[in-house]
């Protein structure tokens, strides 16, 4: 490949691009992910200082409160799967919305203009979101036994793998958004103005049980319902408690009479991280 | 040879926004190995061909090729063997040299094993190895550009395009990306396409082209343009000013005319000129000054107005459009 001129430095070997080429796209955008979170502790804690309030202020404020509705059950052991969830919403939707800073400082066309894909790029920013989002929750997730969660290896998993799914579906989102916004001071109201919402009409902070119809139509169609739904199901499952306790502070998701099974709620969420995904690719692919 | 026998062809390249016809047909032909310099004001098309040549939006009719690639068929093959210094910075701030390198050598799947020695090598070229663990939001604006540069390098293209590389940056650090570039071409098989409206830095380069207006108006080496224009200028001080001219009208007939303090005339070959004017011009002379038409005299010549004058009337730049439309 070189002609007459003679070279001192040696020229490197680009291969064909290739499905290994890919994956190496998207790990080395997974990774930049990583340095940039360690990189910024400053975010770390600010993100998890909404859900401890949520856990250890409004959940113990409440739970004299509400203490007749739920039994025999402790309010914020309760509320521990939903605050679990908003631990990865916010970062996670960072995650997903910093693309509107990489187009600002000029990084998203040093990505896009390469010989690869933009599915490898997003999904690389997407796993990155997930795993920084999952990383941060932990440290909610440690804190279990101190409100009546046990610590079961088993349900600790389980646990990661859900949270990893629900961070990579709001990354997801965070990424259409991005391609869509491009003012660096309109993104953060706008993760804020869709969000919150998410969060308030998905079950993390109230059962889902006699809802008033309104509520109860828009809960379902919020796929982050389906995210949250198995959280509490796996944790209430560790939990030593009556049935009817367990049918009024964790009712599952019922289309008309017919009950949703948890598999059919995680995979629900796959498939919409998937949907959100390709619209992203999508759009990204359009505007460069 | 596997090179192509043109390392940039472009056909009647056209380029329409909405309202504007940014690119209004084009032909060009890029030699393997040169330095070739795209000139003209801001809005003259400059950055609308460069982004089709770089597959970053499409033609809206024409064709290009680049390294023997079809810039709308074979993208990313194109992609593989271009090397890109945008006008506006591309790097990761919050990483190090070193982290920014080894992005793109992944994004652009170079092989493992050279890769790490690759680095090394375009920053010393570059003169960043000692700094290539600090992060980049440390660095000066000319370091930057720089590693910029190296950025562009790492995967060994085959045409390395730039796009305004020292717009923004003082004279001095400039000078020093020119000296760079020069260096690249010494160390590397590499064909250099750069946009510049500065037409001093024009010089640098083995051919131009001067866009305005979306069409190329010339396209030679930078001696030929001026060669072009025609006759140099000479400047003489004597001691008689009114009597150098009446005999220059009568030796030479040669019209002179007293400008900023010196006896000025045209004429064709300045150099060789001087020897007869020593020994026929009846007043003693002091000085001589020749000096060779710049290129903004070439650009006057083909544009019909100085390249300031044509960057204050260009009106709204065609890419602020495409800009808001397209980001």
């Amino acid at each position: 490949m070189t002609t007459t001129v003679s070279t001192t430095i040696p020229a490197v070997f680009v291969p064909a691009s290739g499905l290994r080429h890919q994956v190496r796209a998207t790990v080395v955008v997974w990774q930049r992910e990583m340095i940039r979170f360690t990189r910024d502790p400053a975010r770390m804690l600010s993100a998890l200082i909404q859900p401890v309030l949520f856990l250890f202020v409004l959940g113990s404020g409440l739970s004299s409160l509400v203490r007749a509705g739920t039994g025999s059950v402790d309010f914020r052991t309760f509320l521990f799967p939903g605050v679990l969830a908003t631990s990865v919403l916010f970062t996670a939707a960072f995650a997903g919305i910093s693309m509107v800073w990489d187009r600002e400082f000029g990084f998203l066309r040093e990505m896009l203009v390469a010989p690869v894909s933009s599915t490898a790029i997003l999904t690389g920013k997407c796993l990155g979101g997930a795993t920084v989002a999952t990383l941060q929750s932990l440290v909610i997730l440690a804190l279990a036994g101190t409100v009546g969660v046990p610590y079961s290896p088993v349900m600790m998993v389980e646990l990661v793998g859900l949270l990893f799914l629900m961070a990579f579906l709001i990354t997801a989102l965070g990424l259409v958004l991005a391609a869509r916004v491009k003012q660096v001071q309109s993104a953060m109201p706008l993760v804020q103005l869709i969000i919150t919402p998410l969060m308030f009409l998905s079950g993390a902070l109230f059962p889902l049980s006699g809802l008033p119809t309104w509520l109860n139509l828009v809960t379902k169609l919020n796929p982050m319902t389906y995210a949250v739904e198995p959280l509490r199901s796996v944790i209430f499952d560790r939990l030593r408690l009556d049935a009817v306790s367990r049918l009024r502070l964790d009712p599952g998701i019922r289309w008309g009479s017919w009950s949703v099974p948890v598999s059919l709620q995680v995979t629900l969420v796959a498939a919409v991280c998937l949907v959100l995904l390709s619209i992203a690719v999508a759009m990204f692919a359009r505007t460069e | 040879m596997e090179f192509p026998d043109a390392a940039v062809r472009v056909r009647g390249l056209v380029k329409r926004f909405k309202e504007v016809e940014a690119v209004s047909g084009i032909d060009l032909d890029v030699h393997p190995g040169e330095t070739f310099g795209f000139l003209g004001p801001n809005g003259a098309g400059k950055s609308t061909t460069i982004k089709i040549l770089c597959t970053l939006t499409d033609a809206t009719a024409g064709t290009a090729e680049v390294a023997g690639f079809d810039v709308a068929t074979e993208r990313n093959a194109v992609r593989r063997h271009i090397g890109l210094v945008f006008q506006e910075p591309t790097l990761d701030a919050y990483l190090t040299a070193e982290q920014n390198l080894r992005f793109h050598g992944e994004l652009y799947g170079v092989d493992r094993r050279t890769a790490a020695s690759r680095r090394t090598e375009v920053l010393a070229m570059v003169g960043l190895q000692d700094r290539r663990s600090s992060r980049v939001q440390t660095y000066s604006g000319g370091m930057r550009r720089r590693l910029e540069i190296a950025r562009g390098l790492l995967h060994s293209p085959r045409v390395l395009f730039l796009d305004e590389p020292t717009i923004g940056l003082d004279p001095q650090t400039r000078a020093s990306i020119w000296d760079y570039l020069r260096e690249l071409h010494r160390r590397e098989d590499i064909t250099v396409f750069v946009t510049t409206h500065y037409m001093d830095e024009a010089e640098n380069c083995d051919r131009i082209a001067i866009m305005n207006a979306g069409r190329i108006v010339a396209l030679d080496t930078p001696d030929a343009l001026k060669a072009a224009v025609g006759a140099d200028r000479v400047s003489i001080t004597t001691a008689d000013d009114g009597a150098a001219i009446r005999a220059l009208d009568e030796q030479f007939h040669l019209p002179a005319a007293v400008r900023e303090g010196a006896v000025s005339f045209a004429v064709a070959d300045g150099a060789a000129f001087v020897p007869q004017l020593f020994a026929r011009l009846p007043v003693p002379i002091q000085s001589v000054t020749v000096t060779r038409p710049s290129l903004d005299d070439v650009f006057l010549s083909y544009a019909g107005t100085t390249i300031r004058d044509a960057e204050r009337t260009a009106g709204p730049n065609p890419m602020a459009i495409f800009a808001g439309r397209g980001r």
